[in-house]
């Protein structure tokens, strides 16, 4: 278990390798470098996941520290390169390494023709290492490295395509927004090692475990600010915009980083931190609500758009929406377990997409595609069962887990708000209606619709094998994932809950089981019944719109103009930022660019430089070019120090 | 010292004078050049008269036989048929400005002297050593200099060497080729 | 003080600023030259002078390393001038005026 940091540095030297020389490799030796060092990182997962599991006496999850070497140590601050290993981090290090795994082969069909293929892999592969380090850190501040490591990927990569236009701006705009986040990240570490005396997670672990001294008002205020670094990182309200500018990067990195694995980092970290915020009612209810907005403010966004990629990044944001109000409720493994599930079903998604846009020729928009599941039937079951798994269908990964948050939803009578589980839970099912509605709109509209482009100019193609593969592979997770943690309704065994219970409960079984028993087995029937229908009225709409009635749409958008214009325009969101941050910030600038740079500083250096030039000339008539003067300066200058030293000596 | 050698310094001292100021008055070079040398064997006596007999000897050989010779040939290098002598026309500023600097040289050197104590003669001055040098002997001289200012000697002999190749190099006539890589000529300011 | 040895520096020093007077009016470049061996030579009395009154053989040392460095001095500096004023028609130090600022 002592080795899996390996799984951090076999990409790190991936990342040298086609760094450094991979200009100069042959592609497919690149190629197979990126994906080789991955599936060594998940190699590597997979053995200490084993070990764990075989060192552990039967019930007790315990964690496991080590470090590979100190780095600070200064008064109360103990910091180390080291690592925790414990269900959590393995768990999320499997997932990030295979997911990443599969990306990686993928993205080797898919980049094939591009000329930055070595760039590629390397900024690939140093975002695996940062985010297995983040996941795997034993402490808030080396944690905080990975987190800006896979910010600073999610730059380089959705920025990859620098020579057009709008790649390096939407970089721009993820990591500024991302810095947003990160500010609160920051403040909250500090408040916790002021106050806390420690940044590791297990001791900070013990210290909160019993009772202590310091105010409800604090934790409430630490919890808050590291929870504005989650909304940051995973593109919750308002710090959400980024995410769809980011689908200008390739779809690998669309389907990898935002998707699968940075933007879950956010919820990992408030599940990480859970002995944190179960201390502040107050915040987990904000983390809750704020998800449970987040759901579906963005689901409703995605109901309009026609950018295939974009309608997933809503998707997106709507699912991690989902992951934080688990959370916030106190179902800290119910989130993850949904983390698990996502990141196999959306990643799924993003790369059907890809190999739609690939077979398209570059065409995204999904107005000009339609009937294509006659010309690429794989990428089309693959894509069906994506949309089946996110849309809650029973007996898909998607269902369990989107099931179990809201049956947690459902029996949730937090402190704070005793109602707020019920309102959540009402968010949450007409969620999942826009959900299934939006999903199979796409499905519709791309694969089983008459084609809406020329047939005979743009011949659509299924996708190389090498891109079908992680699809298939993808695929048997998003149905297969959710077995997992199977609900106790039907007495089932629930293998994921337990796993994950010490690391994610305060004290012991209580507070998972509270969640558990609260919810009756009724009150889970209905949940679960509900839920399930509210997955097929959304189906049966999306077919009767645009298959039974097809043009409907046109009418319906219309007569509901208003409504559609401002889902359209995303809420105006990114308006309402433009011109009341950036327009002024932009004027602030140029207004210091014109005062300040211009005319102090380089006002500062030119006077500088007309001094020494004015004084140049001033000295200019001693110049005489007579040698006799300089005779005579040179002798009266002798004298001249002679009378000094004969005065100043007295 | 007793007011014989007095004697023997005032006419010597007064014709070092005269020697520098035909040196600075004359209008022919080659004038110019003899007075100097008048300046030279004069002050050669003086060394004499102070007890530095190698000196003076060195200082007639060396100055005034070589450095002088040497001079007067270069003089006559420039010479040229009917040229006219004359001292200075141009820069009047350069006489004021040179009188007063040489006025007020003099009046430092004077005032330096006085404070260190010129008038008032017949202050004894101990011995620096045990066993007084016999500072007029040149054996003495050959001592200092082998001894204790062995460096500044070798360093001085290779300054000679060193001066000479400059010399040589310097004053080449240098011919003149199209192109090529041939050196310019130096000088021409 | 011995009166030698005042009167040997007063000469000193007049020859000294005699020397600097002639370097700063004359124009004929090789007079110049002959005014600023002047003053060495004024320096060189000056030392042999004090030699004597402090009866230490290092001002006759001095001397002698002057009178070297004079000789190498003036080789080379005859040499520039040949150097500078081998083509031109007359030998004036006015002439070489083109550095000026």
């Amino acid at each position: 278990m002592q080795c899996i940091h390996f799984a951090i540095w076999w990409p790190l030297l991936g990342l040298l390798v086609n760094g450094l020389f991979g200009r100069h490799l042959p592609r497919k030796l690149v190629g197979f470098i990126g994906c080789f060092t991955v599936f060594l990182s998940f190699m590597c997962s997979l053995y200490a996941f084993v070990m764990y599991l075989g060192s552990q006496t039967l019930g007790v999850f315990a964690e496991y520290e080590y470090y590979i070497l100190p780095w600070i140590q200064v008064a109360d601050l103990r910091l180390d390169y080291g690592f925790l290993v414990d269900p959590l981090s393995l768990l999320m290090a499997l997932t990030v390494s295979l997911v990443s795994f599969l990306v990686h082969v993928y993205s080797m069909g898919y980049m094939a023709d591009d000329d930055g293929y070595p760039r590629f892999f390397a900024y690939m592969n140093l975002f695996v290492a940062m985010m297995l380090t983040l996941v795997l850190a034993n402490n808030l501040v080396l944690m905080f490295i990975g987190w800006e490591g896979v910010g600073l990927c999610s730059y380089l990569l959705i920025g990859y395509w620098y020579r057009k236009q709008a790649p390096p701006l939407a970089g721009m705009k993820a990591f500024v927004l991302n810095r947003l986040g990160d500010f609160g990240f920051l403040i909250g570490i500090f408040l916790v090692f002021w106050y806390l005396h420690s940044v590791n997670f297990t001791v900070l672990r013990e210290k909160l475990s019993g009772p202590t001294e310091l105010g409800p008002y604090l934790f409430t205020t630490i919890a808050l600010f590291l929870f504005l670094g989650a909304i940051g990182k995973s593109a919750q309200f308002p710090l959400h915009v980024w995410l769809p500018d980011a689908m200008e990067g390739p779809t690998p990195v669309s389907a990898l980083i935002h998707a699968a694995t940075m933007v879950t980092a956010g919820v990992y970290m408030v599940c990480r931190l859970n002995f944190l915020f179960t201390w502040s009612g107050f915040a987990l209810l904000a983390v809750a609500f704020l998800g449970g907005f987040t759901a579906i403010f963005a689901a409703s966004i995605a109901l309009v758009h026609n950018d295939i990629k974009r309608v997933l990044a809503y998707s997106t944001i709507s699912q991690l929406g989902y992951m934080f109000l688990a959370a916030g409720l106190g179902a800290f493994w119910i989130a993850i377990f949904h983390l698990f599930t996502h990141a196999f079903f959306k990643a799924l998604l993003f790369l059907s997409s890809g190999a739609v846009i690939h077979g398209m020729h570059g065409e995204q928009d999904m107005r000009k595609m339609g009937g294509l599941a006659k010309y690429m039937p794989q990428t089309y079951w693959n894509y069906l069962i994506g949309a089946m798994a996110i849309s809650g269908i029973p007996l898909l990964a998607g269902f369990f887990s989107k099931d179990a948050i809201l049956f947690a939803a459902f029996g949730a009578r937090p402190e704070v708000l005793r109602s707020a589980g019920a309102i959540l839970w009402a968010v949450g099912v007409a969620t999942a209606l826009l959900t299934a509605f939006y999903m199979f709109r796409q499905m519709y509209l791309v694969f089983l619709t008459a084609p809406r482009f020329d047939e005979q100019k743009l011949r659509p193609h299924e996708a190389p094998w090498v891109m079908l593969v992680p699809l298939w592979l993808l695929s048997v997770g998003s149905v297969f994932g959710g077995y997992l943690a199977l609900p106790a309704l039907f007495r089932l065994p629930n293998l994921l809950g337990p796993f994950l219970q010490r690391t994610l409960a305060l004290a012991g079984e209580e507070a998972a089981a509270e969640v558990h028993r609260a919810g009756e087995l009724l009150g889970e029937g209905i949940s679960m019944v509900v839920s399930v229908v509210v997955v097929l009225i959304g189906v049966v709409l999306a077919h009767y719109l645009y298959r039974m009635r097809w043009g409907i749409t046109e009418r319906l958008k219309r007569v509901f103009a208003v409504p559609y214009r401002i889902l359209l325009n995303k809420y105006y969101v990114d308006e309402l930022y433009d011109s009341a941050l950036v327009a002024p910030g932009r004027t602030f600038a140029e207004a210091v660019d014109q005062v300040v740079d211009r005319g102090i500083v380089d006002g500062l250096v030119n006077l500088v430089a007309f001094i020494l030039g004015a004084a140049g000339q001033l000295l200019r008539p001693l110049q005489t070019g007579f040698v006799r003067n300089y005779a005579w300066y040179i002798g009266s200058g002798a004298v001249a120090l002679v009378i000094i030293l004969w005065l100043v000596r007295g | 010292m007793n007011g014989l050698e007095l004697w023997v310094f005032v006419p010597v001292a007064v014709l070092a004078v005269i020697g520098a100021g035909g040196l600075v008055g004359a209008r022919n070079p080659v004038h110019c050049a003899l007075f100097l040398m008048l300046n030279l064997l004069s002050l050669a006596a003086l060394f004499l008269i102070l007890s530095a007999p190698l000196i003076a000897a060195l200082q007639i050989i060396v100055y005034a036989g070589a450095i002088m010779v040497l001079f007067v040939f270069v003089i006559l290098f420039f010479v040229r048929p009917g040229q006219v002598y004359t001292v200075s026309y141009s820069l009047p500023l350069m006489y004021s400005l040179g009188a007063l600097l040489s006025v007020v040289a003099l009046g430092v050197v004077l005032t330096a002297l006085y404070q260190g104590g010129l008038f008032h003669p017949g202050v004894p001055v101990p011995p620096t050593a045990e066993t007084p040098l016999d500072v007029a002997a040149p054996a003495s001289l050959g001592v200092a200099l082998f001894s204790r200012y062995l460096l500044p000697f070798e360093l001085t002999s290779l300054l000679l060497l060193v001066a000479m190749l400059g010399a040589v190099v310097m004053a080449r006539r240098v011919s003149r080729e199209p192109a090529g890589g041939k050196r310019s000529p130096e000088g021409d300011s | 003080m011995e009166r030698i040895v005042v009167y040997s520096l007063v000469l000193s020093g007049l020859l000294f600023s005699m020397g600097m007077l002639g370097v700063v009016v004359r124009r004929h470049p090789l007079v110049m030259f002959m005014c600023i061996e002047l003053m060495l030579n004024a320096a060189n009395l000056a030392f042999i002078a004090f030699a004597w009154h402090l009866q230490e053989v290092s001002g006759q040392v001095y001397a002698l390393i002057v009178m070297a460095v004079a000789a190498a001095e003036v080789a080379v500096g005859l040499a520039i001038i040949v150097a500078v004023y081998r083509y031109r028609a007359d030998v004036d130090i006015d002439d070489v005026s083109t550095l000026r600022g």
